[in-house]
């Protein structure tokens, strides 16, 4: 838990290779985002660090997705929807015109909010991604990201005797381990999860939780929550957002025990949201 | 007083007793409905119900025994004379009387004893309708005192007007059914009839189509041919024809309108696709028979292949033309129905949008595609009007698009125009064409709507 600078003097990162644990994966800087007309993501600096959670926090509508889909470029899809401003994944810039989405999209995964499989097999909803991206030439090669992705997903036990049935026949909780596992199958970077517990019951929370603890070691992760306690449990850093403006930005520890701003505290003891 | 003006008047006495029932209800509430149990307005259509109904029940139940009754009494006061003719020659007479009785032309000379009876008749018809309209002004003014007495506070005027709303509603989707139960009914009958002459075997697999039956046992010509086969092919031939230009058509731009069109692109072009539903057949069936037809012969000519002028591939062309948007409209809203989150999944793992509809939104909505295309089918096999114009006549048995054809709807066209004798195995085979056709598009549509419904249950 490093990065105690505060946004906006980030220190520009020379080498990309090698880096540690907090150093900056992605940056934005002065993010603004519109939908026709109106504002919804207002002037945000933000660092997300390599091999961390970060979470975003927030009350209902603040801007917290539309951020988070800014980091995929996922917002093209969404008619009259404008992004403006610097957003970098190693120093490159993503909205760059000569930039290609869909490298970018197989470099920063996103898992949503409902569990989403394809109505096809377990076993195609995993290579889907790395079939589109040439990355498996043979069965043997698919054979092998199927296990490997469902088992840093947990779901490698419970699934592996029903790998030809549909993926939609899975409980809500597998499906979102699913999901997760369909993301980490292409190997991005950064993986971004859009409150990914908030359709489940507390025992796949739980789990998923626990995952996404043991992905930080291979991934930068940013994940949207609603809840305070789960932003608090799994997550180094947090980012507070409100009414479109990033608030405050830290240490989970200090944004939870010792926020600076008042709406943060106001927030986070629960007096609005 | 004829029915039409009954009626009139019977809505005219009711509006004004509905309005009666509602001031009489407020009245009774104390100038608001607050206390009342049912809405003023209820009590309203209450006493209108009151007024009406029991008359309009009345006319029914008169208009359908009336004439079997006058009838009777006339036979009764018929002349000696005619007791001594036949049933088919008193009918002739009977019609005659009645048509004289009521002013219409009358083809035999008038006799004395004809005069006589028709004056008869028509006066019991007089006083027939008296009588009628006597009760009838009973029954409107015994519903209307009933109901004023039972205006309260505490009736139930609601729940009895919707009962009774309830109830025509029933015997309207009631007959709505009955109809279709009759028709059917009548075809199976019919078809029964048209078997006893012809086997049913050598209908269903006889491949000579020659619909004829002998007037004279040495007539030339005289053993016509039931055999359905070149009719089910020819129309079978047509129909792939026209699958083959509205599938593929319809499905693309179906892919184009759902997953590529800008919604403002979408919003003019989806109407104007649909714009091709609502030509008449008839003016394709002339486009066809007038411009693709010889287009075709000519293009034949041209690089020497032998084209005829009625071909089955310029009606089958037509008439895929014509099911495209039936294709497009339906797998399109099958394509809109895939949930976006599958979509956004797709994108979100660096898919491109063709990638995505190919591997994601096609598989999803196959289905309900497959749906729409059956659908489509059933509708290109019951066509009739392009093919009566444009495939031709000739019943060949032959899978060559380029010669003439012809279709199970053409034949039952041409067996049953003219004029007919109604008890030949040619007029019967009409029944059992009718039959077999409505078999097939049943069972079509039948199927075809269960698998889109399946299909949106999964997603709802
Ligand atoms: N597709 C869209 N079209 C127009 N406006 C949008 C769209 N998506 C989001 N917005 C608007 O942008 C603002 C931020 O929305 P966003 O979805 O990012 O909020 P959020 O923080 O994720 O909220 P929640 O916690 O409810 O998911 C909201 O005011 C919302 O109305
Ligand atoms: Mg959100």
């Amino acid at each position: 838990m490093s990065l105690a600078e505060t946004e906006g003097t980030a220190p520009v990162q020379a080498g990309q290779a090698a880096q540690a644990a907090g150093e900056a994966k992605m940056t934005a800087r002065d993010a603004n985002v519109y939908y026709g007309d109106a504002q919804a993501l207002k002037h945000v600096d933000l660092d997300i660090g390599t091999n961390e959670v970060t979470s975003l926090i927030g009350p209902s509508g603040c801007g917290k997705s539309t951020f988070l889909r800014c980091l995929n470029r996922m917002n093209d899809v969404i008619d009259g929807c404008r992004v403006k401003g610097d957003i970098r994944l190693d120093e490159e810039d993503i909205y760059h015109p000569s930039l290609d989405v869909v490298q970018l999209r197989a470099r920063v995964g996103m898992v949503f909010q409902k569990p989403n499989p394809f109505p096809k097999s377990i076993y195609e909803n995993i290579v889907y991604g790395p079939r589109i991206h040439g990355m498996v030439h043979n069965k043997g090669d698919m054979d092998e990201i199927v296990e490997s992705s469902l088992r840093r997903a947990g779901l490698w036990e419970e699934a592996k005797d029903r790998l030809e049935q549909p993926g939609t026949g899975l409980s809500g909780g597998q499906q979102q381990r699913l999901c997760i596992a369909r993301a980490i199958a292409v190997n991005p970077e950064v993986i971004l999860m859009d409150e990914p517990c908030s359709a489940l019951d507390p025992i796949a929370t739980s789990r998923i939780e626990e995952l996404i603890d043991e992905l930080r070691q291979n991934f930068t992760i940013v994940i949207v929550t609603h809840s305070m306690q789960q932003a608090a449990r799994v997550s180094q850093r947090t980012a507070f957002f409100h009414l479109g403006i990033l608030v405050e930005v830290g240490p989970t520890e200090e944004i939870f025990t010792n926020p600076k701003d008042k709406r943060t505290q106001d927030y986070i003891t629960g007096r609005f949201g | 007083m004829n029915v039409l003006t009954i009626l009139l008047v019977l809505l005219i006495l009711s509006a004004a007793a509905y309005f009666v029932g509602q001031r009489q209800a407020l009245a009774v509430g104390g100038g608001s409905a607050k206390q009342l149990h049912s809405l003023p307005s209820y009590h309203g259509f209450y006493t209108a119900l009151w007024v009406a109904l029991p008359a309009i029940i009345l006319l029914i139940l008169w208009l359908v025994i009336e004439p079997h009754v006058a009838e009777s009494v006339l036979r009764a006061n018929l002349p000696q004379a005619y007791s001594q003719l036949t049933d088919a020659e008193l009918n002739l007479r009977i019609g005659e009387i009645k048509r004289l009785a009521t002013g219409n032309i009358v083809g035999a000379t008038i006799s004395q004893d004809l005069q006589a009876a028709a004056d008869s008749y028509a006066n019991t018809m007089t006083v027939s309708r008296i009588a009628m309209l006597l009760i009838m002004a009973a029954l409107v003014g015994i519903g209307f005192v009933f109901a004023r007495k039972r205006i309260s506070i505490t009736l139930r005027a609601r729940n009895q007007v919707e009962r009774v709303t309830t109830i025509i509603m029933f015997l309207a989707s009631l007959i709505a059914i009955l109809t279709t139960v009759g028709i059917i009914l009548s075809l199976l009958f019919e078809t029964g009839r048209f078997f006893t002459m012809v086997p049913f075997w050598d209908f269903l697999f006889g491949i000579h189509w020659s619909p004829q039956t002998a007037l004279r046992a040495d007539q030339v010509g005289a053993s016509g041919a039931f055999g359905a086969i070149p009719l089910f092919a020819g129309t079978l031939l047509i129909t792939f024809i026209a699958m083959l230009v509205a599938v593929p058509v319809g499905l693309f731009s179906a892919i184009y309108m759902s997953e590529y069109a800008s919604p403002r692109v979408r919003a003019i072009a989806k109407p104007l696709l649909e714009v091709l539903a609502g030509i008449p057949t008839v003016v394709y069936g002339f486009f066809a028979a007038l411009a693709v037809a010889p287009f075709f012969r000519g293009m034949g000519e041209s690089i020497g292949l032998d084209v005829s002028s009625e071909s089955a591939l310029a009606a089958g062309m037509v008439m895929g033309i014509m099911i495209i948007p039936f294709v497009s409209s339906l797998s399109d809203d099958v394509m809109n129905a895939v949930p976006q989150t599958l979509r956004d999944g797709s994108y979100a793992l660096g898919a491109t949008q063709s990638e995505t509809v190919r591997q994601v939104i096609l598989p999803a909505a196959l289905p309900g595609i497959v749906g729409a295309v059956l659908l489509a089918v059933s509708r290109a096999i019951g066509e009739t009007m392009i093919v009566v114009m444009a495939a031709g006549l000739a019943a060949n048995l032959t899978a060559n698009p380029l010669e003439s054809v012809t279709t199970v709807t053409v034949q039952i066209v041409t067996l049953l125009t003219g004029d007919q004798e109604f008890d030949s195995a040619k007029t019967l085979a009409a029944f059992a064409l009718g039959l077999v056709l409505f078999v097939v598009t049943l069972c079509l549509n039948v199927y075809a709507l269960h698998i889109v419904r399946k299909y949106r249950e999964k997603y709802d």
